[in-house]
């Protein structure tokens, strides 16, 4: 049974072309994701992520629970609203999931977590709660809205109780607040996003959601579906769980080691063969590559490099760049000169550093 | 969904054919077929004179989305190539029945025509894969 988001018919009547997504019933784009992308990339743009996990964890113990459970660090988080990216790994150090925790006070955390890993993210995370006493309670009452672009935050501002505008102006980057928003609605917005522009993310209560959309657009703001999504998280250097990792890969192969904190004394699960593999010495790496002529490169296509084979995780065209980009795992050390197998087709790629893209401008060397 | 022409015969793969006067076959894929693929950024178009068998991918349309390999719907001689989709392959997006063709086949065997599906039949086939 495909689940819905409560946009399900909000995305119909604007003539969505909609896909399975993780179990759930998604716009992929609502006629071009190539001008949804732009749209994205020069002004505003909306997506419904409704289907993504909200997770309330409460109790005395929730922090030191956060400590244990995450291997990027809660200490990091001491302002209230402030947000933090960080990987849930197993025993082996394989990534469970990526997900985004906000700090409300110390006994009382929220997470967001992806829609396609839901059951066995909550499985993991009730079963290393109990120790810690911590309640996991999912929030399936709440929709969610991220606004993204250069004019979106201006568009989101312009819809909120005036006492309410100057103080989320200010809001900084990973902090999230609550706001009124039309109608009095509760809002919790965060200035976060995975585009690689600036923007919000708005939790709103399911009921609100269909209201919140419509006046996002009428502010002007674009309906872009998933299609849009992954072309800007790909160009702006985002991972993507499943096709950039998994339980079968360390962080240190996904390029995520900026999200590891080995801090001193912090017991966090994984840690120990994290440790042991880097001092080791990582075998694999994750590059960016690039291709100047035309055709596509697309996950699964082989990587040919002087230290062996590697393969392409996320790859597609770029809409900004208009030309094809991929993210890569490929043996570690100088590769030499790089080819993608497309179809048969040896083509030569450049090897780069990413995000490929940032504030709607291609990065320096792409 | 825009209307089918009455003119057109189809593979079950998408790909329209239409017969000229001067005897040739034009070739292209179906509205359905651009809508699936989503916006199109690449097409690999086979050679000026390449000789091609019914049934055989000749072609590649790239989306941002996929590769989707073209077959011919008659067999022949490939005699035209719209170059213009180098430029602006969203063509196919825009005008897949008219300004989004992809090849003319001569063909050497005309009866292959008459395997193919008419417009309503295509059509069904649609409304059964909604279904």
């Amino acid at each position: 049974m495909t689940e819905k988001t409560v946009l399900n018919a909000t995305h119909r009547a604007l003539g969505a072309r909609m896909v399975d997504f993780g179990g759930w019933d998604m716009p992929i784009n609502y006629g071009s994701q190539i001008e949804e992308h732009h749209a994205v990339r020069q002004d505003a743009g909306m997506f419904d992520v409704s289907h993504m996990t909200v997770v309330d964890l409460h109790g005395e113990r929730t922090r030191e629970f956060l400590r244990h459970l995450l291997a990027n660090n809660v200490d990091k988080l001491k302002a209230q609203g402030k947000a933090l990216y960080s990987c849930m790994l197993d025993e082996q150090g394989g990534v469970i999931d990526d997900l985004i925790v906000y700090f409300f006070d110390d006994r009382h955390f929220r997470l967001v977590v992806n829609a396609a890993t839901r059951a066995k993210d909550l499985a993991w995370i009730e079963q290393q709660a109990k120790a810690f006493g911590v309640e996991v309670k999912e929030r399936p009452d709440f929709s969610m809205i991220a606004v993204q672009g250069p004019n979106a935050r201006d568009k989101v501002i312009g819809l909120l109780h005036e006492v309410d505008r100057e103080r989320i102006r200010k809001l900084g980057k990973f902090v999230a607040a609550a706001a009124q928003g039309p109608h009095g609605m509760p809002l919790f917005i965060a200035r976060t996003g995975y585009t690689g522009e600036d923007g919000f993310e708005i939790i709103v209560p399911e009921e609100h959601a269909v209201a919140l959309w419509e006046a996002l657009l009428a502010a002007g703001v674009k309906p872009a579906g998933l299609g849009a999504r992954d072309t800007l998280r790909l160009e702006a250097g985002m991972n993507l769980y499943g096709q950039d990792m998994d339980e079968t890969v360390s962080p240190w192969e996904a390029n995520l080691g900026w999200t590891i904190s080995l801090d001193e004394g912090r017991d966090f699960i994984g840690r120990k063969v994290l440790e042991a593999q880097k001092a080791a010495g990582v075998k694999r790496v994750m590059v960016g590559l690039v291709l100047d002529e035309k055709g596509v490169l697309r996950h699964g296509q082989k990587v040919l490099t002087a230290n062996g084979e590697g393969e392409i995780l996320s790859g597609s065209f770029a809409p900004t760049l208009n030309k094809a980009v991929a993210f890569a795992r490929i043996p570690a050390g100088e590769p030499g000169e790089v080819r993608v197998d497309i179809r048969g087709r040896e083509v030569p790629v450049r090897v780069v550093k990413y995000p490929f893209v940032r504030d709607g401008k291609p990065c320096e060397g792409i | 969904m825009s209307e089918i022409p009455g003119d057109l015969k189809f593979l079950k793969s998408h790909e329209w054919a239409r017969a000229e006067d001067n005897g040739n076959v034009r070739v292209g894929i179906s509205d359905h077929a651009q809508g699936q693929l989503g916006d199109v950024v690449y097409v690999e178009l086979p050679e000026i004179g390449a000789s091609v068998q019914v049934g055989h991918g000749v072609a590649t349309v790239e989306s941002v989305k996929a590769a989707s390999d073209i077959y011919t719907p008659v067999s022949g001689e490939i005699v035209e190539v719209n170059e213009a989709l180098a430029d602006s392959p969203e063509t196919i997006n825009e005008d897949a029945y008219g300004e989004g063709w992809l090849f003319v086949v001569k063909p050497s065997d005309r009866a292959e025509l008459a395997e193919l599906l008419d417009a309503d039949a295509y059509a069904e086939q649609l409304e059964n894969e909604d279904h």
